[in-house]
């Protein structure tokens, strides 16, 4: 099933299919390392909602939710 | 500088641990300054290793290679322009894929690079294992293993560079895009082979104009038969557009991702990409959604009082010492200018400038505790919901909340804002955080003019209008002066980390080193200015024959004495006898006490002065009284001339200070500026003062006070607050649009210096003092409008 990352919650998991958008922001997410074929699993909400940190490649990042809609995920089922 | 033999690049990724190998590397050699033109900071230092000598430049950390963000373009023109022997790209060992995608990047540019792969103990310790030897065989380049913060490595690093620099061995590093991609990047790279002038590597170059790199398109541009190799490269992307159905950039950095995993998978043993870390866990607390706002705000806390409550020690020592440097250098000198140069203007600009440091240090303590440990990305990702609201970044809260305390910290503490644009905002910004320096202005003004219940409500009020005004200025500057679409948040949340003392003391060094070295000559420039413009001309007509009238009460002093004290003694003059003058010191020293018990407890106010001085109420008195009852009335006598011959010279002084000051330029240039803020309410005494705050706020007052021939006003403002209440110019009214100014226009000369240094620009120092004059008049103007609608 296909999502876009702001749509998980804490503790999903996905693999990045598409970064749809244009312009800085997704050249920044691209060159952070999120590609198609990346896995992505949610770690957690900010206190306030937003942004959510998320766990990629070995390391965490954290991302505002606008800029997490630009990344379409295909859903894997958590383990 | 030495000449040098080998100079020395060091390439990386936001924390990864460069700034601490470079300080490794070089010690205490180094320099900062700022790439022409631009904010980003230019590092620079040197070594001396098996006798060569070494430049090493510490290029800004990137992510990529892009010409999106300064800082990318930055390193990337350092080492296409300046051609440095050797790159060294320090790898975060624990991060390898994604730190991997920088490294082939800088291959592709065809210099030399050597590979440091950085906390190796923090990736074993995460149960992975590197393959050095299969890294170093498949991208062409020596790998070294150090560890920054425990200082290792450092030497095998430098052997590796030597190396690799007396072999040239160039990176025969080459990535295959694939087919289709090396079809057209041939293509290119022919056309561009066409032109000899370009200095840039080839298939690099084929390989960026086929990215649609813009900086690239419009260097190229630029050289004669340009165009032709842009329509070539034009075709060709337009072609590959076709066949991927995407941007081609993006296709470029997926194959280099994809090249980066593969030789990722082969390279480290033991991969789980989703393991959850030490530091994760240390999350679960610090970044708890119901914790996380309570644990900043104490951590806030704990930093505003580092700054602030520790720092106002050192500062009074600080003040302590140049006032004892300016009395000692007072009594030394002869009145006149020099003296009023050397000692208003010389020693009071560099008092200025000193008082600052301990805050500075203090603070550069804090941010490099929270930045080292890597809380300060935590901090941003705790509060940048609330900062956006304002279109600021997470982590201007930091700098916004010092600036409560000093608006200097909190220009210099907006430099954690990597991007320039919420920098800039920041900074400009900060000032209209209501700082300490402003609150002798306000509790002189309240305690004058509002009664005590109301004193709260007027404080907060202009504490709260300054953070509406900043959080309007925020969201004009950023739709107004950089309009478009925002800038990428997407950051990195860095593993926590025991930072190292050695880091943490060269950045507070190196920080109030530039603060002393650049804000500090412009703050002691603008102060010897403004002590010019406060005593000059020194030839002012005044009302009065001052000289005169003191010489006069001189004399009848003398008079007085002569016929009061010394003829029924039959004393030539009072040290004739000794018993006389040994009275009227101790009678002095027992008046003088009692003053200063009475200033100190505060209990009567000025009600018993000298008037009262013939009637030995003091026990100590009537003890001298009775152990020399012939002189004693004779000194009592004595004592009272003398203090009303004192009262009257200072009043005489203060008068002639107050009409000095009238008729100095900065008292011409009140008067002229009269009918410009005659609408706010104000007179030219106001303004003069308000001109004299531009060196710092605390001037406001004691401008006042000589204005208002109170002399020099510190602590005791009773009397000014007297004065300014009988001035028929002021009302309640004008003295809260006169707070409200104060609170507005441009903090202090300090803080503008430390504006010109933290955005390098002249444009933008100039453009922060003229709006936030010109907001300070507009909103004083509505203020008392509308108070005078409301009938105040």
């Amino acid at each position: 099933m296909l999502k876009t990352l702001n749509q998980l919650k804490p503790g999903e998991m996905g693999i990045v299919a598409k970064i749809t958008g244009s312009g800085p922001i997704r050249s920044r997410i691209i060159d952070m390392g999120i590609v198609a074929g990346s896995k992505i699993y949610v770690q957690k909400l900010a206190p306030l909602g937003d942004p959510m940190e998320i766990k990629v490649k070995n390391f965490n990042l954290s991302l505002r939710k606008t800029e997490a809609a630009i990344i379409e995920v295909q859903m894997e089922a958590t383990s | 500088m030495a000449t040098r033999d080998l100079t020395v690049a060091l390439a990386g990724n936001p924390n990864s641990g460069k700034t601490t190998i470079f300080n490794n590397i070089t010690g205490a050699r180094q320099h900062v300054g700022n790439y022409p033109g631009v904010t980003v900071e230019k590092r620079e230092g040197f070594r001396h290793f098996q006798d060569k000598d070494f430049l090493i430049v510490d290029l800004p950390g990137t992510y990529s290679l892009t010409a999106h963000a300064l800082d990318e373009l930055v390193a990337r023109n350092v080492i296409l322009n300046d051609r440095p022997d050797i790159i060294v790209n320090i790898l975060d060992a624990s991060n390898l894929e994604r730190n991997l995608y920088l490294t082939i990047q800088l291959l592709e540019l065809e210099r030399p690079v050597v590979l440091a792969l950085n906390m190796a103990d923090m990736s074993e310790k995460m149960g992975q294992k590197i393959d050095d030897q299969a890294l170093s065989h498949k991208l062409g380049a020596m790998v070294v293993r150090t560890i920054g913060n425990r200082n290792r490595g450092i030497d095998s690093l430098l052997k590796a560079v030597v190396h690799t620099a007396e072999t040239r061995n160039k990176s025969s590093f080459s990535l295959d895009y694939g087919p289709e991609i090396e079809t057209k990047i041939t293509q290119v790279m022919e056309a561009i082979q066409e032109l000899t002038e370009i200095q840039y590597p080839a298939r690099w170059l084929a390989v960026k104009l086929l990215e649609d790199d813009q900086e690239v398109i419009s260097a190229v541009r630029s050289i004669s038969g340009g165009e032709k190799i842009l329509a070539v490269a034009d075709r060709a992307r337009a072609v590959l557009k076709n066949i991927f159905n995407e941007e081609i950039k993006v296709v470029f950095a997926e194959r280099r991702y994809h090249f980066v995993s593969e030789i990722y998978r082969q390279v480290v043993v033991n991969r789980n990409e989703l393991a959850q870390t030490t530091s994760d866990k240390l999350d679960r607390i610090l970044t708890n959604r119901i914790l996380g706002l309570p644990i900043f705000f104490a951590i806030m806390w704990l930093l505003f009082n580092l700054v602030f409550t520790l720092g106002a020690y050192p500062q009074d020592w600080l003040n302590n010492g140049v006032a004892w440097l300016s009395d000692l250098i007072s009594a030394h000198l002869a009145d006149g200018d020099l003296k009023s140069l050397v000692v208003d203007g010389i020693i009071g600009g560099v008092g200025t400038v000193i008082s600052f440091l301990p805050q500075i240090l203090l603070l550069f303590l804090g941010i490099a505790l929270l930045e080292d440990t890597g809380y300060m990305a935590r901090a941003a990702f705790v509060m940048d919901r609330a900062m956006r609201a304002i279109g600021l970044h997470g982590k201007a809260f930091i700098p916004l909340l010092l600036g409560f305390g000093c608006n200097i910290p909190a220009i210099m503490g907006a430099r954690t804002l990597e991007n320039p644009q919420d920098r800039l905002v920041t900074i400009m910004v900060a000032p209209l955080m209501s700082c300490s320096a402003r609150l002798p202005i306000y509790t002189l003004l309240t305690a004058a003019f509002f009664s005590e219940s109301y004193a709260g409500t007027v404080l907060f009020s202009l504490y709260f209008l300054g953070i509406v005004l900043a959080i309007i200025m925020a969201w004009i500057f950023r739709k107004f002066l950089f309009p478009g679409e925002s800038e990428p948040f997407a950051m990195e949340m860095p593993l926590y980390h025991i930072p190292t003392m050695r880091s943490i003391l060269t950045h507070m060094w190196e920080r109030s080193a530039l603060y002393l070295k650049k804000a500090g000559t412009i703050i002691l420039a603008v102060s010897i200015l403004v002590w010019f413009f406060i005593s000059y001309p020194s030839d002012v007509s005044y009302s009065k024959n001052f000289e005169q009238i003191k010489a006069n009460t001189e004399e009848s002093f003398q008079t007085a004495v002569t016929e009061k004290v010394l003829e029924p003694l039959q004393l030539e003059k009072v040290e004739d006898s000794r018993d006389l003058s040994a009275l009227i010191s101790q009678i002095s020293d027992i008046k003088e006490a009692k003053d200063a018990d009475k200033e100190a407890g505060q209990t009567e106010a000025a009600v018993d002065s000298e008037d009262s001085a013939d009637l030995p109420d003091d026990p100590k008195l009537i003890e001298l009284q009775q152990v020399n009852p012939e002189i004693y009335p004779y000194a009592i006598q004595y004592w009272t001339l003398d203090s009303e011959r004192k009262a009257e010279v200072e009043k005489l002084d203060e008068e002639e200070a107050a009409e000095k000051l009238a008729g100095s330029y900065a008292g011409r240039f009140g008067h002229l500026i009269e009918p410009a803020i005659q609408p706010l309410g104000f007179d030219w005494k106001m303004g003069v003062s308000l001109f004299a705050g531009f060196t710092a706020k605390e001037v406001v007052v004691s401008t006042m006070g000589t204005l208002y021939s109170m002399g020099k006003v510190e602590d005791d403002t009773t009397e000014l607050q007297t004065a300014l209440v009988e001035d028929p110019a002021f009302s309640p009214l004008v003295a809260y649009v006169l707070m409200v100014f104060s609170l507005i226009y441009t903090p202090c000369v300090a803080a503008m210096a430390v504006v010109r240094r933290e955005t390098n620009s002249w444009k933008w120092t100039a453009f922060t003092i003229t709006y936030s004059v010109a907001l300070a008049w507009i909103v004083s103007f509505g203020v008392y409008r509308i108070g005078l609608l409301l009938g105040y």
